[in-house]
């Protein structure tokens, strides 16, 4: 299906929006103005955008601890996801959760995670609840090569398609497991080779072209939405960065770095955008400068905001139940 | 006033909530036609169908990952682990998802989960289908914990928990399930709340799950020579009755705490622990625990009882501190 020039544009937005916002946490990590671990989404954008373009506020996703990008695509406030990495007051968590742990209900976001392949297990969860109210809503699972080798993974699967319940299992496929290649990993090349396990669909797309991740989102969805159960989607991608920040990736072959960047989603689509005359080099500037006010609003924001109050670490645990504050 | 079974309250605490309110299902292994591996669910298939009485595959960090999903989702899941030793396999989703989603997602997140969890020994069972975790789940911020001891409080616990927004661990003793009971209150019992089995003025025993019926027969047999025995059941282990315990260690001076779970880290322990440091003026002797013996869970019989602690421990210990 031929997509609309504002799905178009609205595609690019998001990937540069979690392009820059990604850039920026990188440097203020690097600059020590955000504490703990960072796991960034750079390269990845396609995978993330290509499938939220097709979902609702009113759908899920679970992800993971490289998680920005998903949040960031599917709606996520990028004040409240900045204040949180800096651990302020005013952060999505409260200061709470960081990185690793961002979560917006209202917007279907059941969290980043930092256990690998728990957003599985979660996933399902969603994907049942759905099906018992009997809603339409889907629930898209984000995860990465290395997580299919958890336990979750087989029980997950196994369970929404027994259960044909309207999940997407959407794999993002870098290659590595922390430092550990795929080919060291599995014994396979394709991980949607792992559909046919559970007797699902298991479909592999380019992740790095945002039209095939939407092409291929948009009719697991539809096969969700429709009751006819999950499917196992394959984006091959490949992230520029390391597994953390502070990671130099120095496992990642030079040429295979290089040819990787060639691959980058986002030149890759904006060169799409002007060949096809959708949008004109200087349109699509303004986007990118349009983001760029966006992400400076949100560093702005989560400078100024305050710190947590200490007491507040005791709140939050229990729905009705405040802990004891340090007495001894 | 009705008889039922400790097995069967657990069923009716279930069954009243499913049929108020469409958001409340159960799933497990084999609880829906086949009636649940202790039959505590058996008719509750035919009753609600399976949409809502849900046979899993054998997957129990997918059993526990469905709950917390559908728990984020706007359903009120009962996850039935059929012991509560397949914790290990699904620990991973109730300790770092279910307990930690409110807290790390800044409290915008309601976790109204249910994990039923036979425990205890006594059935030769050995040692994979017989442990008492208590502590594993009590040390856990962001869980609460209830263990029942008889029908009357499984009913009310049940209705509780599931009333509850936060994942409630619900601690079942595999050996009472057939255990008669009366039952004159269908009202929820608030967690947090214990009770007093049996009043007494020289020792407070400290009892959970089926030790409660060994304080009680221990109290019993001192009777007879004149030892009054309080015997104090917190019901729930997290939120604890502290109160409660504060008032009864006030009046008897003496405390024994049974429970049985290995006795090295047990919650048994814990609750000691809290006696010491905020009631150590109102004791006239240490806190005594009583608790299984280190080891396994082992399989004979005869090596079971040995292990298992019992009413004369509880007397032996009494008898230590009056």
């Amino acid at each position: 299906m031929k997509l609309s020039k504002d799905v178009m544009k609205d595609m690019y937005l998001r990937m540069r929006r979690i392009r820059e916002f990604e850039t920026k946490a990188q440097n203020l990590f690097a600059e020590g103005r955000i504490p703990g671990f960072v796991h960034l989404y750079i390269g990845e954008e396609a995978v993330a955008t290509g499938v939220c373009e097709n979902l609702t506020d009113e759908d899920f996703i679970t992800s993971t601890h490289r998680g920005h990008g998903h949040i960031v695509a599917k709606g996520g406030d990028l004040k409240f996801m900045m204040a949180e990495l800096y651990g302020k007051a005013t952060g999505y968590c409260k200061g709470k959760g960081g990185s690793m742990h961002i979560a917006d209900r209202d917007k279907g976001i059941l969290g980043a995670n930092g256990i690998v392949g728990a957003g599985h297990n979660i996933a399902v969860g969603a994907g049942l609840s759905a099906q018992y109210r009997g809603t339409d809503q889907v629930c898209v699972c984000f995860f990465g090569d290395a997580s299919t080798n958890q336990g979750t993974f087989h029980e997950s699967m196994n369970m929404a398609a027994v259960w044909k319940l309207p999940i997407v299992f959407v794999c993002e496929n870098n290659n590595y497991g922390i430092s550990m290649s795929q080919d060291r990993h599995m014994a396979i090349k394709d991980v949607a080779d792992r559909g046919a396990a559970y007797g699902i669909p298991g479909v592999a797309v380019d992740g790095n072209d945002v039209l095939a991740v939407h092409e291929a989102a948009e009719e697991a969805i539809a096969r969700a939405r429709k009751g006819q159960g999950p499917t196992l989607l394959e984006c091959k991608t490949y992230r520029h960065r390391g597994h953390f920040e502070g990671d130099a990736g120095a496992y990642k072959p030079t040429e295979e770095q290089a040819a990787w960047i060639k691959k980058d989603p986002l030149p890759r689509f904006a060169e799409f955008l002007k060949e096809n005359k959708i949008f004109t080099e200087k349109e699509i500037a303004k986007l990118d400068e349009q983001v760029a006010e966006e992400i400076a609003e949100a560093i702005k924001f989560a400078e100024e905001s305050p710190d947590p109050e200490l007491e507040s670490v005791v709140q939050d645990i229990y729905s009705d139940i405040v802990e004891e504050v340090r007495v001894r | 006033m009705k008889t039922m079974t400790y097995g069967e309250a657990i069923r009716e605490g279930m069954s009243i909530r499913m049929r108020e309110d469409d958001s409340v299902l159960l799933f497990g292994e084999d609880v829906g036609a086949f009636g649940g591996c202790f039959g505590v669910s058996a008719g509750m298939f035919n009753e609600f169908g399976e949409r809502r009485v849900r046979d899993t595959p054998i997957s129990e960090g997918a059993i526990i990952g469905t709950a917390v999903g559908s728990a984020a989702t706007g359903l009120r899941p009962i996850a039935e682990l059929m012991f509560i030793d397949f914790l290990t396999v699904g620990m991973d989703q109730l300790v770092n998802q279910a307990a930690k989603m409110r807290y790390m997602f800044g409290g915008k997140v309601s976790m109204p989960m249910v994990v039923r969890l036979p425990a205890g020994g006594g059935v030769s069972a050995a040692a994979q289908h017989s442990q008492s975790l208590e502590a594993w789940v009590t040390h856990v911020p962001g869980l609460k914990v209830v263990y029942p001891s008889c029908a009357q409080d499984a009913l009310g616990l049940m209705l509780s928990a599931i009333d509850d927004n936060n994942p409630v661990m619900f601690i079942e003793h595999k050996a009472m399930y057939a255990m008669k009971g009366e039952v004159t209150n269908y009202e929820p019992i608030p967690l947090g709340k214990g009770d007093i089995k049996r009043a007494g003025k020289d020792v407070t025993v400290i009892a959970t799950g089926k030790m409660v019926l060994e304080a009680l027969a221990a109290a019993k047999t001192l009777e007879k020579e004149g030892i009054e025995v309080e015997v104090l059941d917190p019901r729930s282990l997290y939120p604890l009755d502290i109160d409660l315990i504060n008032k009864s260690v006030g009046k008897t001076h003496r405390v024994v705490v049974a429970t049985e779970e290995n006795k090295r880290g047990g919650f048994a322990g814990e609750i000691s622990a809290i006696i010491n440091e905020d009631m150590f003026d109102l004791l006239d002797a240490p806190v005594v625990r009583v608790g299984a013996l280190n080891t396994p869970v082992p399989f004979a019989p005869v090596l079971e009882q040995y292990y298992l602690p019992n009413s004369k421990d509880i007397i032996k210990a009494i008898k230590e501190i009056v």
